[in-house]
């Protein structure tokens, strides 16, 4: 136990762990969202995000991205990735709904196979970005895709797009400004999304359907309308999440999305599955833990400490830390 | 009534099929047919088959297509110029333990498999090792580290490449030596390769060592390992692992300011390695106990390699280019059953494009030198041989 | 409305109906003949069945052994209706402890390994259990996620458990060597006897797989006989009544939270044994054994075949450990072609191959309720469903 350690590298710590946390956060909301409307674990979601990854990544290979960002032209690279990102991760939520879920839902099938259902997808997306070489032989475009879908199962990276310069000095660490990015980003999009939610006509279809399904229809609300829209936006903040990923890690790879998926259902459950202020909290506390764990223990034992603090925190909190309520959302 | 009637049919086709394959087999001795000896004369032999054993598919394929590629091109060469090709058969182990007895089963059960470039990992090779020793198929791990490996008695046990034990002091060494370090940071993967490597540095390096980190395999975010460095004000760091971890550490640590020495082995001796890191490459070190690519073959290889595959080769490509070669010539001199093929290998000494290929008694090779490669304008370029 | 109705004895009607209605010396002799050719399956080598590019008799063994998981998992997912995504972690404590017991830190023989490696994952599906089987729903798969986890971590990360370089020379079950029996040889079209392919009956070696296949179908018939009892006891209807409806149960005197504890235990039980005859076999393990996507794959084999049905979940199991096996011709698509295998199975049965008695009658229920609600008019869609 390095307590001096982790005492004397606090800020430090917490800031990188907080930028990661708001990471799980944005991936935290598909999963939540999805559960708050369906009670469905939507398995396939890490791939909506991995996807997203590679969107941002490809975007900013095939605009050359040495640019820098201080040029405009810079700039319209970060805003087209994070485009492409977003767009990218939404369609790939809307397929999901449509092949995996909506056929299911529509017989009313137990919950438990729409997981197999998602897993099954799951397997299939990931596979299909681990062959993307192959899939684009087919086609004979290897050769000139070949920047985009070399290395199918080895990692790929983009070039820096943001120098990490230092904003300002937290307590002796010089904040950088992917971090702002990252965090000041995250919130922002939980808090139009949770606005989006409460205050809009679809966002109130939302809450119905997650309400009672049955009630919400007969009252009018398109509940396969409500649930498109629940995927829609889980993917957009997957698309985001990816792109600030990509903006700090820089490095994506097919299956890059498993971990991060298990690490954002985590987050979701943590802050209360089915609360989008919980996935918030619930990804920033594990981010924060995760590096406090990794500074007291070892970063070997980073995993462990995320699971232990989940099972602690579901021992005295049972529904999570803010408890769960899509349904329920104050107004 | 009529269901009835079905009754009794289906329940007399049953028994009439359970009949059926009892008693209508024969043995196979009655079938005859010598197809048997296909070695005839002094010239090449035929119809034999060589194995990759490793991942194909899964979340190591990555680490397992250079090899495939490497052991491929071999094939394809030896192939273009003899009378009879060798077959190349993939067996994909997805680089788990899991499937590797019945994969190596097998594979011991295919006469025509006369040797096996792999297994590529030491767990799988741990798990698959018995079954081939059993079968008495000889096999030449391009990749697989664990010292231990070789201490189970297994004859057919080979590897093309120097374990953790040859590997480690040499880094040790250089880190000591030449980099002239006064304070040392070991990180490792705690993969079998990486921990088992890093644990021989640190011992080795004793007390410049001032702090370690272990990180896991298919974690991406290192903050805290980076923090942990940069509060240690270490000089160095070693890091035990494969590429795609390194690529991403050293961009992070770089990004946290370290501006020290950045060390590695061979797992990170792959173009994907520089790709990933990019400008937090340069001036990595790399070691590995390879030839480096100023001898002609190495450089014929590796140009060979990249018309072929489109890319310069990765992690493990040239051992499994020269584990094959081994088998290839063996089968070229007319040899044709596994025992004759383990009695060349064990006695085969000639030149590989990694190193002397020959081995001693426990199938370790037996004349190992470390080299130190360091990155230069995102090439990996040769510097020292590094003697201890 | 009567289109519905006369559907029922339809269904009865069917392969099962006419196996209910076999007087019983019969039904016995075509159970022994249908174990008899399981037994031989390995022998047999049908072609077609027989997987590509690996040994047939050590695919059937993980067959036995994700049937064994199945059957585990299935008292905790399929009759108590508790949601476990962390299974793999009591299939790794089994394995461990018999790891350790016959290899790593001591020489016992695997036999009086083999009790302890059980009562060890019992002990800690119980340690589990107690705190977190107050946890309802969708927080329990998380719970047990990361419990699955934690256990593989600390196996990876601890030099005591051998850490990523794993256990080897674990021991093999012991077994006089009997007889041999010939293995069929189909490469001429026909099937014929061949001498030179032998297996000997219960030798544990290490190049035949066929006897651990043996031992593995051995435990699993065994499991399913307890199964049987366990389920058609007090103890089935409790499991029955807490997953149907929790708060009745306990207002109806039913202790939930001491059978759902026992429904853990159970699990565990049996997945540890799984986990121990599975190290033994391998003689080798290591952390990369126990990855969640092993807990994700059991869980498949249990909803796949039909959730709280004994034979579905078998056939799960089958399907979950063979089919990656099975597609070994699409080479580097074999992965791709198992996912869209379980999607389409998923949407095209999304009861499960063989879904349990109850779910039958309850959907056949449902579908009179609605011919009776709906009236006439629709009568002919509703039956067809």
């Amino acid at each position: 136990m390095n307590f001096e350690f982790l005492f004397n590298n606090f800020p430090e710590l917490t800031i990188t762990g907080l930028a990661f946390g708001a990471i799980y956060a944005l991936i935290a909301l598909g999963y939540t969202m999805v559960y708050g409307v369906l009670q469905l674990i939507n398995f396939a979601h890490s791939e909506v995000f991995a996807y997203g990854t590679f969107a941002a990544l490809w975007t900013v290979l095939a605009l050359g991205g040495d640019a820098g960002v201080s040029s405009g032209r810079g700039i319209a690279i970060l805003v087209a990735a994070l485009v492409a990102a977003m767009l990218v991760s939404a369609a790939i939520a809307l397929l999901l709904e449509r092949v995996a879920y909506r056929p299911l839902l529509k017989r009313n099938a137990p919950r438990l196979i729409a997981l197999i259902s998602a897993i099954g997808a799951s397997f299939v997306l990931a596979e299909l970005l681990g062959l993307r070489d192959r899939v684009a032989g087919w086609f004979g475009l290897e050769e000139s895709l070949s920047e985009y879908v070399s290395g199918a199962r080895i990692n790929r990276s983009m070039p820096t797009l943001l120098e990490r310069k230092k904003l300002f000095s937290f307590f002796g660490y010089d904040v950088t400004v992917i971090d702002v990015i990252v965090i000041v980003a995250a919130i922002v999009m939980m808090f139009a999304l949770d606005q989006f939610v409460r205050r809009s006509r679809l966002g109130r279809g939302i809450r119905a359907t997650a309400q009672d399904a049955e009630t919400a229809a007969l009252m009018g609300v398109n509940s396969t309308r409500a649930v498109q829209v629940t995927f829609l936006l889980g993917g957009l903040m997957a698309g985001a999440a990816a792109f600030l990923y990509m903006l700090k890690i820089e490095t994506t790879r097919f299956d890059v999305g498993f971990l991060l998926g298990v690490k954002a259902f985590t987050a979701a459950v943590l802050g209360g599955i089915g609360n989008l202020r919980g996935a918030l909290l619930g990804g920033l506390v594990l981010g924060v833990a995760e590096n406090w764990g990794s500074a007291l223990l070892g970063s070997e034992w980073r995993d462990v400490v995320a699971f232990v603090l989940l099972v602690v925190i579901l021992l005295f909190r049972p529904t999570g830390i803010l408890g769960e309520s899509l349904g329920k959302a104050r107004t | 009534m009529t269901r009835s009637t079905k009754r009794v049919r289906g329940i007399a086709a049953l028994i009439a099929t359970v009949g059926l394959t009892l008693s209508a087999c024969g043995t196979t001795e009655d079938s005859g047919g010598g197809d048997g000896d296909s070695a005839s004369g002094d010239g090449a032999a035929c119809d034999l088959t060589l194995a990759f054993f490793g991942p194909q598919t899964g979340p190591a394929a990555g680490l397992g297509e250079p090899i495939i590629n490497g052991a491929q091109l071999a094939i394809d060469e030896y192939n273009a110029e003899a009378e009879c090709e060798v077959a190349y058969e993939q067996i994909d182990s997805q680089g788990s333990p899991d499937q590797a007895p019945s994969l190596a089963t097998e594979a011991v059960g295919n006469d025509a498999i006369i040797g096996v470039v792999g297994p590529a990992f030491s767990g799988e090779s741990a798990a698959a090792g018995p079954i081939f020793s059993e079968g008495g198929l000889p096999t030449i791990s391009p990749s697989a580290t664990n010292p231990a490996l070789s201490e189970n008695g297994w004859d057919t046990f080979h590897r093309a490449l120097g374990n953790d034990a040859t590997q480690g002091p040499a880094a040790a060494a250089y880190i000591r030596d030449t980099v002239a370090a006064t304070s040392v940071f070991v990180i490792d993967d705690a993969s079998e390769y990486g921990a088992g490597l890093a644990g021989i540095v640190e011992e080795e390096l004793g007390d410049t060592v001032v702090d370690s980190d272990t990180i896991q395999t298919g974690q991406t975010d290192f903050s805290a390992t980076a923090t942990k460095v940069g509060s240690s004000d270490a000089d160095t760091v070693f890091f035990g692992g494969y590429y795609a971890e390194a690529g991403l550490l050293v961009r992070q640590l770089r990004d946290s300011g370290f501006e020290g020495t950045f060390v590695v082995a061979d797992g990170v001796k792959d173009p994907g390695y520089m790709d990933s890191a990019r400008d937090a490459a340069e001036a990595t070190v790399i070691t590995c106990p390879c030839i480096p690519a100023d001898d002609p073959a190495v450089a014929e290889f590796a140009s060979a390699y990249e018309a072929e595959f489109g890319g310069a080769p990765g992690t493990y490509a040239a051992e499994a280019y020269d584990a094959a070669q081994i088998f290839l010539d063996g089968i070229a001199e007319g040899i044709s059953t596994r025992e004759d093929m383990l009695a060349f290998v064990n006695d085969y000494d000639e030149a590989g494009i990694t190193k002397q290929l020959t081995f001693d008694e426990t199938g370790e090779p037996a004349d190992v030198h470390v080299y130190a490669y360091t990155v230069e304008g995102g090439e990996i370029v040769p510097d020292q041989e590094i003697t201890s | 409305m009567s289109t519905a109705v006369s559907a029922r004895p339809k269904r009865g009607a069917g392969l099962k109906g006419r196996v209910v209605a076999m007087p019983k010396p019969l039904k016995i002799t075509l159970w022994v003949l249908l174990a008899l050719l399981a037994y031989a399956l390995p022998l047999l080598e049908p072609p077609i069945i027989s997987p590509p590019g690996t040994d047939f008799g050590g695919v059937l063994f993980t067959v036995t052994i994700y049937c064994l998981v199945a059957l585990g998992l299935n008292i905790v997912v399929g009759y108590a209706g508790l949601l476990d995504l962390g299974y793999v972690g009591f299939y790794a404590i089994g394995a461990y402890t018999a790891a350790i017991l016959t290899s790593f830190h001591a020489n016992w023989p695997l036999l009086l390994a083999l009790p302890v490696a059980v009562a060890a994952s019992t002990l800690s599906g119980v340690l589990l259990g107690a705190p977190t089987l107050r946890v309802r729903g969708d927080y329990l798969a998380i719970v047990t996620l990361g419990f699955g986890e934690i256990i593989r971590l600390v196996a990876t990360n601890t030099e005591w458990l051998g850490a990523a370089k794993g256990i080897s020379n674990i021991d093999r079950p012991p077994g006089p060597a009997l007889f041999e029996i010939p293995h069929l040889n189909w490469d001429t079209g026909t099937p014929l006897l061949d001498f030179n392919d032998t297996t000997t009956v219960l030798q544990f070696g290490v190049l035949d797989q066929i006897p651990y296949y043996w031992l593995g179908l051995t435990v699993v018939i065994l499991m399913l006989f307890a199964d049987r009892l366990v389920k058609d006891s007090r103890v089935g209807r409790a499991w029955e009544a807490t997953r149907e409806d929790e708060d009745a149960a306990e207002l109806m005197g039913v202790p939930t939270f001491r059978f759902k504890l026992l429904a853990f235990a159970t699990g565990a039980f049996i997945g540890g044994l799984a986990g121990a005859l599975y190290a033994s076999r391998q003689s080798f393990i290591n952390p990369l054994s126990f990855l969640l996507l092993y807990s994700i794959l059991f869980l498949a084999a249990v909803v796949v075949g039909g959730q709280g049905n004994r034979w579905g979940v078998l056939v799960g199991a089958f399907l979950v450990a063979y089919l990656p096996e099975r597609f070994r011709d699409f080479a580097d698509f074999r992965v791709l072609a198992f996912g869209a295998a379980l999607m389409a199975l998923a949407i095209f049965r999304p009861e499960g191959l063989l879904p349990p008695r109850r779910t039958v009658r309850a959907k056949q229920m449902e579908q009179e309720i609605d011919a009776l609600e709906e009236g006439a008019e629709t009568d002919g869609e509703t039956s067809r469903a």
